[in-house]
């Protein structure tokens, strides 16, 4: 078996996984959030062994010149969803709150759905700029950092969804009908989105200063103001907004939800929006 | 007057340190930042007034949106946002260095009453047996406990923590090291480039905006470059270059650069960023004289007149590296004594021996050819970077320890009520108190166990 094979299993799995997410907001039968559970971390430990199967691979294809899976556009969303999975996984660890799961799998399978679809999986050597360990330590803090803001951004729109109708509702939330009362209560969602950002910040941060340190080493600047590296850091403002607003002005609940989805907003832009929209340096490679 | 005078430098700090201000402005360097983004920056005018005409181009001047990360409002920003940093910290620190300074041995009665974690007890035993024991069991959680005693009541206080206070802190002055290492860089360091043919030498480079020349104080010699290309593919693998440093012609240090691995010397760095073809190849000629069989092996450039016996002479006068599959090749034109010039003819490098079959005077062999390639350094010189990284750590450091970690505290009065002691304990934890909570119930039963070994006589 190849990598490429493994990884279509990991689609399958996430695609179980989000079918019984939505199947259990339905049916409210905790066999069912299990199920999807179980999938999601099946899929988790596929992914993992896809994912180290296919550096192996690439010592096989290129030699002595093989290197870690993280270096093209593919590679990226394969590793970006494996990052949405392993957060949301840890995250459950703690809240035990499967009807999120409904939320963030769907993150998860769309990547990889497109990635397979429509990115190339060729093993390609890499050009010398990219021959750095930078890179790897790049890429694995930003990544993390963005399926953490993935996580922050699903909660909320979780928690905006459910909010309007909760303060509407008379009684306790924890019994409203349908599908709103699986739903964490709003306060969980909220603290959720909260430490999710708390996580995804301080990797972003790390992201973005291990990319400086790499341009640093490859070019003599550290930082270029070029689309990439400005996007990287206007998430940042974002994030750090939210952050203080937080701290000292008590933005919770809504106005923190809004700027969550915002923020997230802004990192897919910076991820994928400044390759397909404007130009810079970070090309990806070949793809 | 003067009072109406301090309450508008009181309202200018006021602002200053807002928070609100705060948040405004990181929005406001978000929002800015995308401009230069979609805007190209600093190209060539003609290339604006093209795409977006000229009076949008006269537009983009006065406000400075061609080279935006330059202009004075984004930089004025910039100020503005290290001017609030520094107020915030000035105004809130001395709080948050009471914390150090004055612990609050004693509890207030507020702490004790209205503490979201606190418990109470009455127990048959006296206030210094209690609190030995509670010292034991808190040690864990809360240090060292430190006894008062005040109006007759024992109290102790026991403290962890109290450095994720000087996170967010850190975190701040993190910034401003940042900023400061790339002021520092930008005023006393610069960009550059230069050229260096394989074997030449230079002890000037090009500032990279504005190509002005720049002394190094000593000299660089390029004596090899090579570009190594994966197997069966044009795609290179690696460039590099041999250099060397000269001081007064001695040879100081040498190293192979390549992609992601420069030399560094006083400070200056070269970067190797690329290469290209530095003009004339160098060419070695096998002639032989065919009537006698004659060899001579000539050096040759192209276009160079060379001389052969008997009045002849020859030029090269095109060269490929790669003749229709057959490698490389060179086109040779031979000029009779009587001054004609010959019709061009090929000779292949991969073949030595075909050139006899054309019959003339003499035939041709390329032996050899030496193509010399410049190599493209990126110079750089930022004595500011150092202090960049630093800040970067400390960034890191600071809000780690701002986010994940709390100043929890723990108070305790013992007060002596009859043959029995009352407990009073009331905690608390500067963030995360929802995870604090948790572990104060846990707290809580263990205190239940020790302290009482009945059943506590309120619940907090
Ligand atoms: C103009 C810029 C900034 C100002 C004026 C500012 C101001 C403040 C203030 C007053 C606090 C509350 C401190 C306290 O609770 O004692 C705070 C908290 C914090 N700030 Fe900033 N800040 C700025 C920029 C940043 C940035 C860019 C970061 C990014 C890493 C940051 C990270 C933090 C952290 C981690 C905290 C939480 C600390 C806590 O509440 O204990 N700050 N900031």
């Amino acid at each position: 078996m190849d990598s490429g094979t493994l990884f279509n299993l990991v689609t399958i799995a996430y695609f179980i996984s989000m079918v019984a997410f939505f199947a259990y907001l339905a049916a409210r039968s905790k066999s069912v959030s299990m199920v999807a559970t179980l999938s999601a971390f099946v899929g988790l430990v596929l992914h993992t062994t896809a994912l180290g199967m296919r550096w192996y691979e690439s010592y096989q294809i290129l030699g002595a010149d093989g290197r870690a899976p993280l270096t093209n556009l593919y590679e990226s969303v394969v590793f970006f969803t494996w990052s949405i999975v392993l957060i949301y996984l840890l995250m459950d660890l703690k809240y035990k709150q499967p009807s999120i799961g409904a939320f963030v799998m769907p993150f998860a399978l769309f990547g990889q759905i497109g990635a397979q679809m429509w990115l190339n999986a060729g093993i390609d050597p890499l050009v010398p700029a990219l021959q750095s360990n930078w890179l790897t330590y790049h890429v694995i803090t930003c990544f993390l950092g963005y399926a953490a803001f993935a996580m922050a951004c699903g909660v909320s729109i979780m928690y905006l969804i459910k909010i309007g109708k909760e303060e509407k509702f008379e009684g306790d939330p924890s019994e409203m009908p349908g599908v709103l009362g699986l739903f964490p209560p709003t306060r969980v969602m909220d603290d959720i989105n909260y430490r999710a950002i708390m996580i995804g910040f301080p990797m972003l941060t790390l992201g973005i200063i291990t990319g400086a340190a790499w341009a640093n080493y490859a070019w003599g600047t550290y930082w270029s103001w070029d689309p990439k590296e400005t996007w990287s850091l206007i998430v940042w403002f974002i994030y750090a907004a939210f952050i203080h607003a937080r701290f000292t002005r008590g933005w919770v609940g809504r106005r923190a939800a809004w700027l969550s989805i915002i923020g997230f907003a802004a990192t897919l832009f910076c991820y994928l929006g400044v390759n397909l929209v404007l130009s810079g340096l970070h090309s990806y490679g070949g793809s | 007057m003067s009072e109406k005078n301090t309450s508008f430098t009181d309202q200018i700090w006021d602002f200053f340190c807002s928070l609100k201000l705060t948040i405004i402005i990181m929005l406001l360097l978000a929002i800015t930042s995308i401009i230069g983004t979609v805007l190209q920056q600093n190209a060539p005018a003609a290339e604006y007034i093209q795409e977006y005409g000229q009076a949008n181009y006269d537009l983009f001047v006065k406000l400075q949106f061609i080279d935006m990360y330059h202009s004075w409002w984004f930089i004025g920003l910039l100020g503005l946002f290290s001017v609030n940093l520094i107020c915030c910290s000035i105004k809130n620190f001395p709080r948050v260095w009471k914390f150090v300074k004055e612990p609050q041995l004693v509890a207030s009665p507020g702490i004790l009453k209205n503490s979201a974690n606190r418990a109470e007890y009455s127990v048959k035993e006296d206030a210094a047996q209690i609190s030995r024991r509670l010292g034991d069991l808190l040690k864990k959680d809360f240090g060292k406990l430190t006894e008062t005693e005040v109006d007759g009541k024992l109290y102790l206080f026991g403290q962890k923590g109290i450095y994720s206070r000087f996170g967010a802190y850190m975190t701040h002055l993190s910034i401003l090291i940042v900023m400061a290492g790339a002021i520092i860089g930008n005023i006393f360091g610069y960009k550059a480039y230069v050229n260096v043919v394989e074997g030449t030498s230079t002890s000037q480079v090009w500032s990279r905006n504005g190509q002005v020349p720049i002394d190094l104080g000593f000299t660089v010699r390029c004596d090899n470059f090579d570009v190594s290309y994966y197997p069966n593919s044009r795609r290179p693998k690696d460039y590099n270059s041999d250099l060397v440093v000269l001081e007064n012609g001695q040879e100081v240090l040498r190293k192979r650069i390549e992609v992601n691995d420069p030399l560094t010397y006083k400070g200056i760095t070269f970067y190797q960023s690329s290469y290209g073809s530095a003009g004339n190849p160098f060419f070695k000629v096998r002639v032989t004289e065919n009537a006698t069989g004659k060899v001579m092996d000539l050096n040759a450039r192209q276009r160079e007149q060379i001389k052969l016996p008997g009045g002849y002479s020859f030029l090269i006068s095109n060269f490929t590296q790669n003749d229709r599959q057959f490698g490389p090749a060179m086109q040779l034109q031979i000029n009779t004594p009587d001054g004609k010039r010959g019709r061009p003819f090929a000779v292949w490098k991969k073949f030595p021996e075909f050139d006899i079959k054309r019959g003339g005077t003499f035939s041709f062999a390329l032996i050899d050819y030496e193509e010399p390639q410049f190599t493209g350094l990126q110079v750089a010189k930022d004595p500011g970077v150092e202090i960049v990284w630093l800040g970067c750590f400390l960034m890191v450091f600071g809000s780690l320890t701002a986010f994940f970690f709390s100043h929890k505290r723990i108070w305790v009065c013992l007060e002596t009520e009859g043959n029995k002691t009352k407990v009073q304990i009331a905690a608390n934890a500067h963030r995360n108190q929802p995870g604090f909570s948790l572990a104060f119930d846990d707290l809580k039963q263990k205190l239940d166990a020790t302290i009482e070994n009945k059943s506590p006589v309120k619940e907090g």
